[in-house]
């Protein structure tokens, strides 16, 4: 029995807009633990979704223990072969029992009505198997995130698993539990398990896996074994690309302080698995820079800037804008007041109404100004404010009547900016504000935000791209796992070096000079 | 268009249809609970609903004609102590409902069904359960008479409806309650204070279900503990077969006030059938579920 557990040939995926990807390729060997490794972007989750069926390639083949894996398969039914994704977000069910989980839709029967008993029995035996000292009558709801995903591991052992991919399975860990999952996995290995690890953390490549893959922007980049390289040459592969932005050129001064927070801190929420908590994050912003804030998802980021629009509240920091202190915001329409604005980072859940017009969309928060006695919304004034933002942002739709919902992603995101614009802010938010938009689109919208700032106003601008995030700022805040990690001029940062601060942790100044590209 | 078909098929039915008393009577009769019907629009606008208008009404027109009964009832302004009391009692009604939605987050089904029964058994203790009746003619005008010969029901309707459609289309307030229907968290993020914006619904709610239950008593002469039985399914049913979506976001006073209608045309037409009221709730009950489903699939053709 030998050859590769699984094994990827020239994938390819489109999406509207954006080749996800580009002719990828992966070989796991048995028993191996093999890191998948990427930025955000580089194509992780979408091949992660075909190998577990929750969506088709365009071209390419899956091989799984040498067999070829049918594209039209159902998630179910590759399970049932043995190949195993455990998700981020988990798949339990938290009012159910541990034992009820682990057999769900396959319960222990015995004559029609399920074997309490027997199922009972089995999950005591998987549990201990895998050292988890857990009762299995408990309801999943009540145990700890680790605890939890090593059910999630026991399910899929329950499954037969013979190859189980683990996305970013310790993002929520402490080290400690990292230490006990690690123990787990070498177990898996022991038993002829092979596993796919994706993770950013690559301190954690080093420890546990064996070999790794590398992809970059939909394509693959190189396969190695991890006793030959360095953290170093794993940055270098993930990062090292020409820089597509232009460095944009700063006409106008930057001006003083606007806002400023000092020793924000929130606790995690007790019911939201990922929702980060921020340790002390203080940070300045000034009027007309850009500042940019890199981090990897769940580093903190969103969360600030949702306490510094008043979306959300933290326990303690402080706020100061123009100098004047103030109590941490509880409600948008506050922060909106005080010249604030904010893209949020998912528009269709966030920011898009839909079906409403996209004349309605992009007047909303301005209502108040075009309004008759502040009651009558005056529609020519109405008309005019969508025509002049139109123009100026280019705007393609086929009039303003139609349901947003219609619109390009490109082009709802210049309405959600030009909504922003028309409150005339003083500090602009923009998450992730070229999240899958199109190359052309991409540099429209940057070219407005520079724009914005050489008019100054406070730009912050919140993105996953290196190379965005790069080219936009003037200083780049880092974040990490809740906190600054470092505040970076942008003309002395490199993708390694932010990489560097965002995923390896050390807090000392990268040195420019070490990492090549 | 469905409506002037369903019309067109009763009037061959029966000819008494077509008269003018009987229209009459179809649009005096519905514009109780349309009015009632306007308030629900935006409830539902709002991805919410409100079960307990019917009780509501009950309760408000009982209150109301306590309150002209205490006066004295020839006391020649019995009506205005009546009309106020009536809308008081459904706009405080109608805050707690809102406000147990937003401040305690239950879902409006839910407070609304208990609302339903509470003010229900309001309206039968504040008087026994015994209907009050022996209105004086100013009061009973509201009900029965006319103004420049259009019945005041429908006036007050004609009225309602408008303000309605004005608020929906032309105010800020009207765009809110369409954003927070579409999308609450989006709608919180663009400023909106969504609580006060749900609370203020089922205030509106509540305010045109007493006048709605001032009218009925006016209209019947006697305010009973009965009234309005089972209005809440015939308000909803307007307002959904008149193009809301139960989700919020979709819809409008236009959409209701023909639903109304429609309503309205249906119970009338079957009942001069001589359709049994057992087979009246078969038939009514198919075509709203074919109403509605026949808009989702052309909604989602599209």
């Amino acid at each position: 029995m030998t050859g590769p557990a699984l094994e990827v040939r020239s994938l390819h995926k489109q999406f509207p807009g954006v080749k996800a990807l580009d002719g990828v390729q992966l070989r796991v060997e048995r028993s191996e633990v093999h890191a998948l490794l990427g930025e955000n972007g580089a194509g992780k989750s979408t091949l992660l979704k075909i190998l577990s069926a929750a969506q088709a390639a365009d071209q390419g083949e899956c091989l799984l223990e040498g067999r070829l894996l049918d594209p039209a398969d159902t998630p179910l039914a590759r399970q049932k072969l043995g190949l195993v994704t455990i998700y981020q977000e988990f798949n339990l069910l938290p009012f159910m029992s541990v034992a009820e989980n682990l057999y769900i839709g396959r319960e222990p029967t015995r004559r029609g009505l399920i074997d309490w008993k027997r199922m009972r029995a089995q999950a005591r035996a998987v549990l201990s198997d895998l050292g988890l000292d857990v009762d299995p009558e408990i309801e999943v709801r009540w145990l700890s995130v680790a605890q939890q995903q090593m059910v999630e591991i026991a399910r899929a052992m329950t499954q037969s698993a013979k190859l189980i991919i683990m996305d970013e399975p310790t993002a929520a860990l402490s080290s400690r539990e990292v230490d006990v999952l690690h123990g787990v996995i070498r177990k898996l290995k022991g038993r002829g398990v092979s596993l796919v690890y994706v993770t950013h953390r690559l301190s954690e490549v080093k420890q546990i896996c064996d070999s790794f893959t590398v992809l970059r922007d939909g394509r693959f980049v190189t396969r190695g074994e991890v006793s030959g390289a360095t953290l170093s040459d794993l940055v270098r592969f993930m990062v090292g690309r020409d820089v597509e932005f232009v460095r944009r050129s700063r006409r106008a001064p930057i001006g003083g302080t606007v806002l400023s927070v000092n020793g924000i801190c929130t606790d995690r929420d007790p019911l939201g698995r990922h929702a980060t908590a921020l340790h002390d994050v203080s940070l300045d912003v000034r009027a007309g820079e850009v500042l940019g804030f890199a981090g990897l998802v769940g580093a903190g980021r969103t969360e600030l800037a949702r306490i510094l629009f008043g979306a959300d509240r933290c326990e303690r920091g402080v706020l100061y804008l123009n100098g004047r202190e103030l109590r941490p915001l509880t409600h948008p329409a506050e922060a909106i007041k005080l010249g604030f604005a904010l893209v949020p980072e998912d528009r269709k859940q966030q920011g898009c109404f839909l079906e409403q017009s996209v004349g309605r969309n992009l007047t909303l928060p301005s209502l108040r100004q075009i309004a008759f006695w502040r009651i009558f919304v005056n529609e020519r004034r109405e008309r005019e404010l969508v025509e002049h933002y139109r123009q100026a942002l280019g705007i393609k739709m086929a009039g303003p009547h139609v349901a947003i919902g219609t619109l390009s992603g490109g082009n709802q995101q210049k309405v959600l900016l030009a909504r922003c614009m028309a409150l005339d802010p003083k500090v602009l938010i923009v998450d992730e504000p070229t999240r899958g938009i199109d190359v052309g689109a991409k540099a429209e919208v940057h070219l407005l935000l520079c724009e914005m700032a050489e008019r100054g106003v406070a730009v912050i601008v919140i993105s996953s791209e290196l190379p965005e995030v790069i080219a936009l700022s003037d200083r780049i805040v880092v974040f990490r796992e809740g906190r600054v990690n470092g505040v970076v001029p942008a003309r002395d940062a490199s993708e390694a070096a932010l990489m560097d601060l965002m995923a390896v942790g050390r807090p000392t100044m990268p040195q420019p000079a070490d990492i090549s590209i | 268009m469905f409506l002037a078909l369903l019309m067109v098929f009763f009037a061959y039915q029966n000819e008494r249809f077509i008269s003018l008393r009987n229209l009459t009577n179809i649009l005096t009769e519905g514009s109780i609970y349309g009015i009632i019907a306007v308030g629900m629009t935006f409830v539902i606008l709002t991805a919410g609903v409100d079960l307990a208008v019917g009780s509501l009404l009950a309760f408000a027109g009982m209150a109301g004609a306590t309150a002209a009964q205490l006066i004295g009832a020839d006391y020649a302004m019995s009506w205005m102590v009546a009309l106020a009391t009536a809308i008081s009692v459904g706009g405080v009604a109608g805050y707690l409902q809102g406000k147990a939605v937003t401040l305690l987050g239950i879902p409006p089904f839910i407070v609304t069904l208990g609302g339903m029964t509470i003010w229900r058994g309001a309206t039968l203790i504040l008087h026994d359960g015994a209907p009050i009746s022996g209105f004086d003619q100013g009061y009973r005008w509201w009900g029965t008479g006319t103004i420049v010969h259009v019945p005041v029901p429908i006036a007050l309707f004609a009225l309602v409806a408008a303000a309605g459609y004005i608020v929906q289309r032309y105010t800020r307030y009207g765009r809110h309650i369409y954003a927070v229907g579409g999308n609450p968290e989006a709608a919180r993020l663009n400023g909106l204070n969504v609580a006060a914006i749900i609370t203020s619904v089922y205030l509106i709610v509540g305010v045109l279900s007493g006048l709605a239950g001032f009218l009925q008593s006016a209209r019947l002469g006697a305010a009973e503990a009965t009234a309005g039985a089972g209005y809440e399914l015939r308000v909803i049913a307007s307002v959904v077969i008149g193009g809301a979506s139960l989700s919020g976001g979709r819809g409008g006073i236009g959409g209701t006030i023909i639903g109304a209608l429609l309503i309205g045309v249906m119970t009338n037409g079957l009942v001069i059938m001589h359709v049994s009221s057992y087979w009246q709730q078969v038939v009514i009950g198919l075509i709203i579920v074919a109403a509605v489903a026949f808009d989702t699939f052309a909604k989602a053709r599209r």
